[in-house]
């Protein structure tokens, strides 16, 4: 108990500290929120267009009001739109070829869509874009030419019908809040263990504590507590902005949320501790927290879908608990489902907690060396 | 072990392993401390003083030999230890972001005081360490002399048997070093503390009632200040010659010198008859047009003996 009331005055007292672990997740919340789009649309284009008929023209103004491609520029040839992709003027060419009209009514026009490929995500959606208008330009001549030979066709023989369940309008908020919000509560967590016990080696002040009778697992627990409580509030902030900023709805139990969250914050601590153990000064576990907050990034299902990676990078990423966790705050805040759904995942992390814990403990020093 | 033995070790060994092989930082110390005594480890830096008080109190593995308070094992019974123990480490190794006050009330915390005892306690280990008017300021915020005497308090507010303390006074000013030292007397005389105190300082060892001069990892002196003194043979002169350079070494090949150590602007020699060598060695430097101020004998201080004992310790390992 003494240990905690240590700890809490400790935190308190360092109010830039305390005010950068609350107040920077909602800036970069905020952040994620307005800067980072992932699907592009309004791609500037080219468009060197080498028929200058009705047909074509209908199929670049398609193109504009998909609103994925602006058309900033008519030119000549293909050539042009490479170099205006290689100056950076714009990210995407359209080449029409000629009698592309004549082409149409033979049934085998081609259009040449150039992407800037050193961005991927244009690529991606203008890809998908482009064969998207491509596609309905030409069911609309099918349903002209068959009505021009007199039959009739209300309908295309095959249509597909989408249903995005869940995020029916493919808000990214949906996607980024409850998986940014588990990403900085591990952040934390990791971090705030890590330091406070490095920091504590690092001006001495571990030694005054090991010569009086506190045992090990007390002191593991005192440092634990105030940073579950402040991760806590950390994770709160953004889970409230979320849903009353951008409207991200809250679908699941929020008792059940609440108690996989604590869990998810032991093993994070549980991580940090372990952290602190093999390092020993406060630049040391800085650099291994980036590296995790990184990796998490890149491989926990964040932002980048686990599924086409390597089976090596799947294996690294199931040691990062932000795995499992996403999963679940996805299921819960998205899906609203119960843990029928996802007690696999509750499970794999409650192990991982007991295990990181029981580590840190064994390794945790009693001595100085 | 005889029952007033406080603390004990026995070939002490402590090997830290470096990325070139290791290092001996403590090698075989035997040492007894007896109920009540202060006793000084007594070296310069680099000596093992650390090592060792860190080792008899678990901080450290040992690595050979037997050490133990209180009869309590070092390894074995560490947290026997801890309750029975106060310790000052050697940096200021208390929370700076806690006042004085939470930091003693921690401790109290800690080693399980109770809130009755506390209340009887607390002010008055404030008192008699000064600190009661600066209960509210930040640890970090107080001066050298101040810090020590929160980390006093805070070794004692569980009343312990045995206190350690890493070189009390380094860094601190004159005045708070004697008014330290004062505490220590007071603590030895009004609770009958066993005092274990590291320092470099040769006129704190004058404090002590049983000191241990250790060198290099080993005690090369053991005894009360009086009897270390007269374990160097000879009688010491002092005096400034008006040519220094010149006069060292002509001094050191004259005969009955035993020992010549500069001291300032002023020699100080070990001679084996302090009245016949004073009148020969004024006549040889006279001789040679160097004139002799101030010659008189004077007592040897801890000083001149432990640079003495060490020249000897030097001696006999590279005669082995």
């Amino acid at each position: 108990m003494a240990l905690i009331k240590k700890e809490t005055i400790q935190l308190l007292r360092d109010r830039s500290t305390l005010a950068i672990i609350l107040v920077l997740p909602l800036v970069e919340l905020f952040l994620f929120a307005y800067a980072v789009d992932m699907t592009v649309d309004h791609i500037p284009t080219a468009v060197a267009n080498m028929s200058l008929d009705a047909r074509s023209q209908t199929f670049i103004d398609a193109l504009e009001t998909s609103g994925y491609f602006d058309v900033e520029m008519y030119v000549e040839d293909e050539a042009r739109i490479i170099q205006a992709i290689d100056e950076g003027e714009v990210r995407a060419g359209v080449v029409i070829p000629p009698n592309f009209a004549a082409r149409v009514e033979r049934g085998n026009a081609q259009v040449l869509v150039l992407l800037d490929g050193s961005d991927s995500f244009t690529v991606q959606s203008g890809y998908s874009a482009a064969v998207a208008v491509a596609q309905s330009q030409s069911m609309k001549l099918m349903v002209e030419q068959v009505a021009q030979k007199g039959g009739s066709l209300d309908s295309l023989p095959i249509d597909s019908s989408v249903n995005i369940l869940y995020n029916a309008s493919m808000d990214d908020m949906l996607f980024i809040v409850p998986g940014l919000a588990a990403m900085l509560l591990q952040f934390t967590a990791v971090n705030l263990t890590a330091m406070s016990i490095v920091r504590e080696r690092e001006l001495g002040t571990i030694e005054q504590l090991l010569i009086t009778p506190i045992r090990p697992m007390e002191l593991m627990v005192g440092k634990m507590v105030p940073n579950i409580i402040i991760s806590s509030v950390g994770l709160l902030s953004i889970v409230l902005v979320g849903i009353f900023w951008f409207g991200v709805p809250f679908q699941g139990d929020p008792w059940l949320f609440g108690w996989l969250t604590l869990l998810f914050t032991v093993s994070g601590l549980g991580l940090g501790l372990l952290t602190s153990t093999i390092t020993q000064t406060q630049r040391q576990a800085q650099q291994i927290t980036m590296l995790l907050m990184l990796l998490s990034m890149l491989l926990t299902g964040f932002i980048y879908p686990r599924a086409p990676m390597p089976a090596f990078v799947k294996a690294v990423s199931d040691l990062i608990p932000l795995t499992y966790f996403i999963r679940i705050v996805r299921a819960i805040f998205t899906k609203g489902v119960g843990l029928t759904f996802i007690w696999r995942d509750v499970v794999i992390l409650a192990i991982y907690g007991a295990v990181v814990m029981v580590i840190s403990a064994v390794t945790f020093k009693k001595r100085l060396d | 072990m005889a029952d007033n033995i406080t603390i004990s070790t026995q070939n002490l060994v402590k090997r830290f392993k470096t990325r070139r092989g290791g290092v001996t930082a403590v090698n075989g110390i035997n040492l007894q401390v007896r109920r009540g005594e202060t006793f000084g480890l007594i070296g310069p830096d680099g000596a093992g003083k650390t090592t060792t008080t860190r080792v008899i109190l678990g901080l450290l593995k040992r690595t050979a030999g037997e050490s133990s308070i209180l009869g309590y094992d070092s390894m074995r019974d560490t947290y026997a230890i801890r309750e029975r123990v106060g310790y000052i480490a050697q940096q200021f190794a208390l929370p700076g972001d806690m006042t004085v006050m939470e930091n003693i009330r921690f401790f109290a915390r800690v080693q399980g005081v109770s809130r009755v005892k506390e209340r009887q306690l607390v002010p008055e280990l404030l008192e008699f360490a000064g600190l009661t008017r600066f209960t509210k300021r930040l640890a970090g915020h107080l001066s050298g002399g101040m810090k020590k005497k929160l980390a006093l308090v805070c070794s004692l507010i569980h009343e312990p048997q045995v206190v350690m303390l890493d070189e009390p006074t380094l860094g601190v000013d004159p005045v708070s070093r004697r008014e330290f030292w004062n505490l220590l007397g007071n603590l030895r005389a009004e609770r009958g503390l066993t005092i274990f105190v590291c320092t470099p300082y040769m006129d704190e060892a004058e404090r002590c009632n049983q000191i241990g001069l250790i060198y290099k990892g080993e005690i090369i002196a053991c005894g009360t200040p009086q009897a270390v003194k007269k374990m160097v043979p000879g009688r010491l002169i002092e005096f400034s010659p008006s040519n220094f350079e010149r006069a060292v070494s002509l001094v050191a090949g004259l005969e009955g010198v035993l020992e010549v150590q500069t001291y300032g602007m002023m020699l100080h020699l070990f001679v084996d008859d302090a009245a016949r060598r004073q009148r020969e060695i004024e006549t040889a430097l006279a001789a040679q047009g160097i004139s002799c101020e101030g010659m008189r004998e004077i007592p040897p201080r801890m000083e001149e003996s432990f640079i003495s004992l060490v020249r000897r310790q030097e001696e006999k390992a590279r005669q082995r």
